[in-house]
């Protein structure tokens, strides 16, 4: 079995509101030099899969299918 | 003119999309659930609004992977005209088949009022009953509704009149760019809005500002 961790973020230039609130959030809670928050999502799949390159592509075609949207999101897929 | 709405778990404007397209086109529409793989020959298909799936992973993004909605994509390639309220925008912007994305509203909050509308286009099948410019009210309730499209796909929907639906005098509930509140796909069959239009079609809605869409897409005298 192999287990992956995909990342999905915001590509740049995509305002955030809610990585903005966050910000604002830790700058009131006294966390000073806060620049820039941005929020994303983070997957954890299991896969029946011994071939750690098919298991790759297969996570790929999931987040290009489903998991992110590539109008406003970046993902990578780390395989453990 | 016939007509056929779409069913998905979560969705929560179905009745009012069928009472509104019941009223107008004198015959209730057919109805098609997520799993059904055809959809009965037809010349509107509505997505209503409500909050497909719970609104996990995003906004439309499961309803626009069910076997339904590979149906409405081999409609809309034949040129049947759809339109997509609300999440049904949503829903649209998932599977593809109109650009850009909703994103969450810049407030953070969820929006229920009316705003205005200024119809940006009024040369399409589903605004033809409108004027050109006309300001028209319409309600809004979402939560995510802030259009977002790169900049070269906003400069060919600004180019080419895609954007038909603009709000207007400063009534922008959610952010959206160029204050865009609905568009159209390039061929001009398939329409995607924020605002309600089924919400506002009589006297007893307060107002009937949303009633030439329908009647424009149902070819029904005004």
């Amino acid at each position: 079995m192999i287990k992956a961790r995909i990342t999905v973020t915001l590509k740049n230039g995509v305002l955030d509101p809610q990585g903005k609130a966050i910000e604002h959030a830790l700058s009131g809670l006294g966390f000073g030099g806060v620049g820039a928050v941005r929020q994303g999502k983070v997957f954890d799949v299991e896969l029946a899969e011994s071939d750690k390159a098919k298991a790759e592509a297969d996570l790929k075609a999931m987040c290009d299918k489903l998991l992110a949207n590539t109008v406003i999101e970046n993902y990578a897929v780390e395989i453990a | 003119m016939k007509s056929a709405v779409v069913l998905l778990p979560g969705l929560n404007r179905d009745r009012d999309m069928i009472a509104a397209l019941t009223k107008i086109s004198g015959k209730a529409p057919a109805t098609v659930w997520q799993t059904d793989t055809e959809i009965p020959d037809v010349d509107l298909i509505a997505i209503p609004g409500g909050f497909s799936f719970g609104d996990y992973l995003r906004c439309g993004a499961i309803a626009a992977r069910m076997p339904v909605m590979r149906a409405v994509a081999e409609k809309a390639a034949k040129g049947v005209m759809v339109i997509g309220v609300c999440n049904g925008f949503q829903i649209l912007v998932e599977a593809g088949l109109l650009p850009g994305a909703l994103m969450r509203n810049t407030s953070l909050k969820f929006v229920c009022r009316q705003v205005k509308l200024q119809i940006a286009n009024a040369n399409t099948m589903f605004t033809r009953r409108y004027q050109p410019g006309q300001i028209i009210r319409s309600p809004v309730a979402h939560h995510d509704g802030n259009y977002f499209a790169d900049a070269e796909t906003l400069a060919r929907l600004e180019g080419e009149g895609q954007v038909v639906f603009r709000y207007a005098e400063g009534t922008n509930p959610n952010g959206s760019i160029n204050d865009i509140a609905g568009i159209i796909n390039e061929r001009g069959n398939v329409l995607g809005l924020m605002p309600h239009p089924e919400n506002l079609i009589e006297a007893a809605h307060g107002g009937n500002d949303g009633r030439a869409l329908f009647e424009s897409a149902l070819g029904i005298a005004a």
